[in-house]
């Protein structure tokens, strides 16, 4: 076995109102900051896990994103990396 | 008739539910701890509002897998009554229970005030003191409200008449729908595909009694106790 971590992005799907990216858009303009075109707000989850290899983890990783950590009617999920530790 | 009251770590309207059904109702509540594998012979279940395991992740998405809901999912498909009040209703949606997901309210804030419901099919478990249309008072308490669901489930729940309230603000036509919430539709509480299985934002438990401030909350309780006891 060996250990890595996943890190994965989780974020509200495309076309559905996101109050919060929003929110930090109009922030950006306010700041200045006038070629933000739009933002979105997810979450960021990093897992610590052992699996056999690489494929596994991020496997594995994929199936609780679909089970838990991703709510599948309304967020996207990407696994963003797997590092070996 | 006994109604068993689910309490999970940081739900906080478990209370609130009992005496609606045992000082209101006038019938048997007993609460049931979330790590239960035995509903007790509850003949309704109330998912009650509240902060499951402090909303992580996402409110409900850990709750759905507390010991009991096993129990809940199987009773539900049994065709027996299960209630989803505000926490309730994420959890419910959480455990596939019921279509759709309860996104953060649009305005990002919290929202704790009376609004107005409107009945929009009094044929239901859960509706038939009602009528069709009426207007009720009922509050609201909620940061993470927003029903949302893709456009073919929304076609079905409206086709299929599952929408059972909706937001209204002024008088009750379909001109006037307004979510406090950002609710797609304005759809403030549903039923599943057979009718036994309801998830709401508002609390009619907390409007029972008129020195609540609405008594609009009873019949509701009184419609599941008169078709079950039936």
């Amino acid at each position: 076995m060996n250990r890595f971590r996943v890190a994965v992005h989780i974020t509200p799907r495309r076309g559905i109102l996101d109050p919060q990216g929003k929110a930090v858009t109009d922030a950006l303009h306010t700041l200045g900051f006038q070629a933000v075109n739009d933002v979105h707000v997810g979450r960021h989850i990093i897992v610590e896990m052992n699996a056999a290899d690489r494929q596994a983890a991020e496997r594995s990783t994929r199936d609780m994103c679909e089970r838990l950590l991703a709510n599948p009617v309304t967020e996207d999920f990407e696994i963003a990396s797997v590092n070996n530790l | 008739m006994r109604f068993g009251i689910v309490t999970f770590p940081g739900s906080n309207c478990d209370y609130d539910a009992y005496q609606a059904v045992v000082e209101q109702l006038g019938e048997e509540a007993i609460y049931l701890w979330h790590k239960d594998h035995d509903l007790q012979g509850s003949d309704v279940v109330i998912l009650p509002g509240g902060f499951s395991y402090g909303d992580y992740l996402r409110a409900g998405a850990i709750a759905r897998f507390s010991p009991i809901m096993r129990e809940v999912a199987a009773q539900a498909d049994r065709g027996a009554p299960v209630i989803g009040i505000c926490n309730g209703f994420q959890i419910a949606c959480e455990a596939g229970l019921l279509p759709g997901a309860l996104l953060r309210n649009a305005s990002l804030k919290y929202i704790c005030e009376l609004v107005r419901l409107r009945v929009e099919n009094a044929d239901t478990l859960f509706t038939n003191r009602y009528e069709r249309g009426q207007l009720l008072s009922v509050p609201i308490a909620h940061g993470d409200g927003r029903y949302t669901a893709d456009e073919e489930t929304l076609a079905r729940l409206e086709g299929e008449g599952r929408v059972v309230f909706r937001y209204v603000s002024g008088p009750g036509d379909a001109d006037e729908w307004w979510s406090p919430n950002g609710s797609m539709r304005a759809i403030a509480g549903i039923v599943n595909e057979g009718g036994n299985v309801l998830g709401m934002m508002p609390h009619p438990e907390r409007v029972v009694d008129p020195l609540l401030g609405s008594p609009d909350g009873l019949a509701f309780f009184e419609s599941v106790l008169a078709r079950v006891a039936a």
